[in-house]
């Protein structure tokens, strides 16, 4: 009889909880849905246009684009391959410029990789003893990677002159930020295992690194560095647009003159690198830690 | 047996651990190679040897310090006589009275420059001494000034124009026209109160002192709001237009994120091959997304701004278009590698098709959801900031205006603090609650 009643205590119980539950869903649900309407109103305030007054104009520009595009013809896809006007009198294409795009990305995460790796021992704390030291390097992660990228680039952009060095050097600094903190929480989700049997056998610190850390991380470490490769060709082609060189400074150039075809031709160009890029990383990390990780 | 034996059989038995292997040495070996090269090309390719000789190093040092530090003008007209002391060059900036260390006697200006150095100045010449030793003399003269002292490194010297800066902090210049020096004191100079503001010259713990005390200094308003009203409204830091910009970028994030991973979660239920069975649909909606993510939020940022005008609005489109894609693959993906027994064993209890999903699946993709989601949101304050930069408004367009004239670095320092500060709350808010709501799958997801 008591058991009965046990039971259904505990059922009642459950239901209440159960109940508690919904609510609290239920009113976060309208609390985000309240502030996202919100926002959205205030948004559209703070905007120069509304959005009933936009709506039929967004395929304006879009379409613009692609009718240019369609009326150059057959012609249209040797864009990508003919000379340019370029400013400095050298003429390249703009497949040379994908290529400074795609390389500026390449020795941004090379550079952030390395540093990163290097940093992220620091900042792991089962590796390193002392406290304060961890907590320096976290905080320094922490600003490198807030620090806005575009801020660093123009800066150079003011000191070099229009060069890709200014986005190699913005991204890197992220990139050393972002993957240096990624890193330091696989570090310190490594075995201690064979850390420990090193330590047993006299091992230095440095050894212990080398031969029983980094052979467990090194392919979560490619994996996130590849991730971090695709990321980084979007920042080129993005801090390309406000003077660093590449693709994006010529598309610049062309959107200010409203040459829709080459538009055309640089966003095609774009999307398909992007594409690519993301196929080929996706199968690398596949390959590098097997499928678990997307 | 002797450890010395043994260790010998185990070597016998594995030998490739004792032994390097050539091949794994020679493939590292080539790796590197390749890499050196690599980087020589990239040298070349980027022009990094002409672009670090033409770097303009002397402008670089000058904007670093106008980071931390402002100065005071003095500017001494041959032509009218007058003398003004202002901030910056800023005639709205001007001293009403000179400060103390600008005393006028006699027709003689001294200005004491700090850092050890006395400027004399008077219509006649310049007179600059290190230590109460003269240094630098010049003459002024209706064609130009003329150098009688030695001639230094530090100094610039043109027909109508002699210009020196003997210290980072001391400079000075000399045309047929006018004297200017320019004094440069470290720190943010006016960053409570302005210059026009009555309460300019006031540090901020004795305006915190000012609103607890019962004597109003403006009868109309209680001391709190006036002291508020006067920071709020500082004309030179704008920290009210500040604020309000950067609230604006926190709201383009929230809303975008939100709403794309709104209309990303029913998309990605179209896109996942466990629950979807029409192939082509499968395939047009993951092509969709890919094309979503690729275009990248500044070209749909451009497209938004023809259409919707510059603002905050055409910034969370943006954002939507471009995190519904990246989001759509994630939750796709998920959704594929959620367990199926859990669905099989709903299921089998007689649960139709919509149910199978939202007790079979849902359950299993939501803390990838969640997580993907916030961790998103930090990371789209920041490009809410680079879109802004590019015309969307809000913290980027401020950190634009401010870099555009290249006067106004301690702005952009001060912008530049901000952003990091609200970042690194944003992040912290989103990991404390990825821990608080999810527990333990954290790791899984990312």
């Amino acid at each position: 009889m008591s058991e009965l009643m046990a039971t259904a205590n505990i059922a009642a119980q459950y239901e209440i909880a159960e109940r508690r539950r919904r609510i609290y869903t239920g009113l976060l649900l309208i609390l985000l849905l309240v502030l996202l309407i919100g926002g959205v109103r205030v948004a559209e305030e703070a905007n120069s246009g509304s959005i009933l007054a936009g709506l039929p104009k967004v395929f304006d520009y879009p379409f613009d684009i692609l009718s240019q595009a369609y009326s150059k013809g057959w012609d249209f896809w040797s864009i990508p391959f003919s000379l340019q006007h370029a400013e400095n009198g050298v003429q390249h294409t703009y497949f040379y410029y994908l290529i400074e795009t795609i390389n500026m990305a390449v020795v941004s995460t090379l550079i952030g990789f390395t540093l990163g790796g290097l940093i992220s021992i620091i900042a792991s704390r089962n590796l390193v003893k002392s406290r304060t030291l961890v907590w320096v390097t976290r905080r320094f992660t922490d600003i490198a990677r807030a620090f806005p990228e575009i801020v660093i680039a123009l800066f150079l952009i003011f000191i070099f002159g229009k060069n890709p060095i200014a986005a190699v050097v913005a991204i890197a600094f992220h990139t050393t930020g972002a993957l240096s903190k990624m890193f330091s929480e696989v570090n310190e989700n490594a075995d201690m295992k064979a850390w420990e049997g090193l330590e047993a056998a006299g091992a230095s610190w440095l050894q212990k690194v080398w031969f029983g850390i980094i052979p467990q991380v090194w392919p979560n470490w490619i994996s996130y560095g590849l991730l971090r490769f695709e990321i980084n060709v979007r920042a080129s082609a993005i801090l390309g647009f406000v003077g660093a060189g590449g693709l994006g400074q010529q598309f610049k150039t062309f959107v200010d003159w409203k040459f829709g075809a080459d538009i055309a031709a640089i966003i095609l160009l774009l999307i398909l690198t992007i594409t690519a890029i993301d196929i080929l990383s996706t199968w690398a990390r596949r390959r590098f830690i097997g499928k678990t990780a997307h | 047996m002797t450890i010395t034996a043994h260790m010998e059989e185990l070597a016998a038995s594995y030998p490739q651990a004792i032994n390097p292997n050539r091949k794994r040495l020679a493939a590292w070996l080539a790796g590197l190679l390749t890499l050196v090269g690599y980087l020589f090309y990239i040298w070349g390719a980027f022009d990094v040897s002409s672009a670090l000789d033409r770097a303009n190093t002397d402008r670089a040092s000058l904007l670093a310090l106008d980071t931390y530090a402002y100065k005071h003008h003095v500017e001494l007209s041959l032509k009218s006589g007058d003398l003004m002391v202002n901030l910056e060059g800023n005639r709205r900036n001007a001293y009403e009275t000179l400060p103390e260390w600008v005393v006028s006697a006699g027709g003689e200006t001294r200005v004491d420059m700090g850092a050890g150095y006395l400027a004399v100045i008077s219509l006649a010449r310049l007179q600059l001494f290190k230590n109460d030793v003269l240094i630098t003399d010049i003459e002024t003269t209706a064609t130009g000034p003329i150098l009688h002292s030695a001639p230094q490194d530090w100094m610039r010297i043109a027909a109508n124009k002699i210009e020196g800066r003997p210290d980072i902090y001391v400079r000075f210049i000399v045309t047929k026209s006018k004297i200017l020096l320019q004094r440069y004191s470290t720190g943010w100079e006016n960053f409570w109160f302005d210059s026009s503001s009555e309460l300019n010259g006031t540090s901020i713990w004795a305006a915190i002192a000012l609103t607890f005390s019962e004597d109003r200094l403006d009868t109309a308003q209680s001391n709190y709001a006036l002291v508020t009203s006067e920071i709020w409204g500082n004309n030179e830091w704008q920290h009210g237009q500040i604020m309000h910009a950067m609230m604006i970028t926190v709201l383009m994030a929230f809303c975008g994120t939100l709403l794309a991973a709104i209309t990303a979660l029913p998309l990605s239920f179209m896109a996942a091959n466990n629950i979807n069975p029409v192939g082509l649909l499968r395939f047009s909606m993951k092509r969709v997304f890919d094309f979503l993510r690729g275009v990248d939020a500044l070209i749909w940022s451009l497209i938004f701004i023809r259409a919707f005008g510059l603002g905050p609005l055409s910034g969370i489109l943006a954002l939507w278009l471009t995190d519904t894609g990246t989001f759509g693959k994630m939750f796709s993906e998920a959704i594929e590698n959620a367990d199926q027994k859990q669905m099989d064993g709903v299921n089998s209890v007689g649960a139709g098709k919509v149910q199978t999903t939202w007790f079979g699946v849902i359950p299993q993709i939501l803390p990838v959801l969640i997580s993907q989601t916030l961790y998103f949101l930090e990371s789209n304050t920041r490009s809410a900031t680079v879109i802004g930069m590019l015309g969307a408004g809000g913290i980027g367009l401020k950190l634009a205006d401010t870099m555009r004239t290249g006067q106004d670095w301690e702005n952009t320092m001060y912008i530049i603090f901000l952003i990091i500060f609200v970042v690194i709350i944003m992040d912290n808010i989103s990991s404390w609650l990825r821990a608080r709501l999810i527990k333990g799958a954290e790791k899984s997801a990312l």
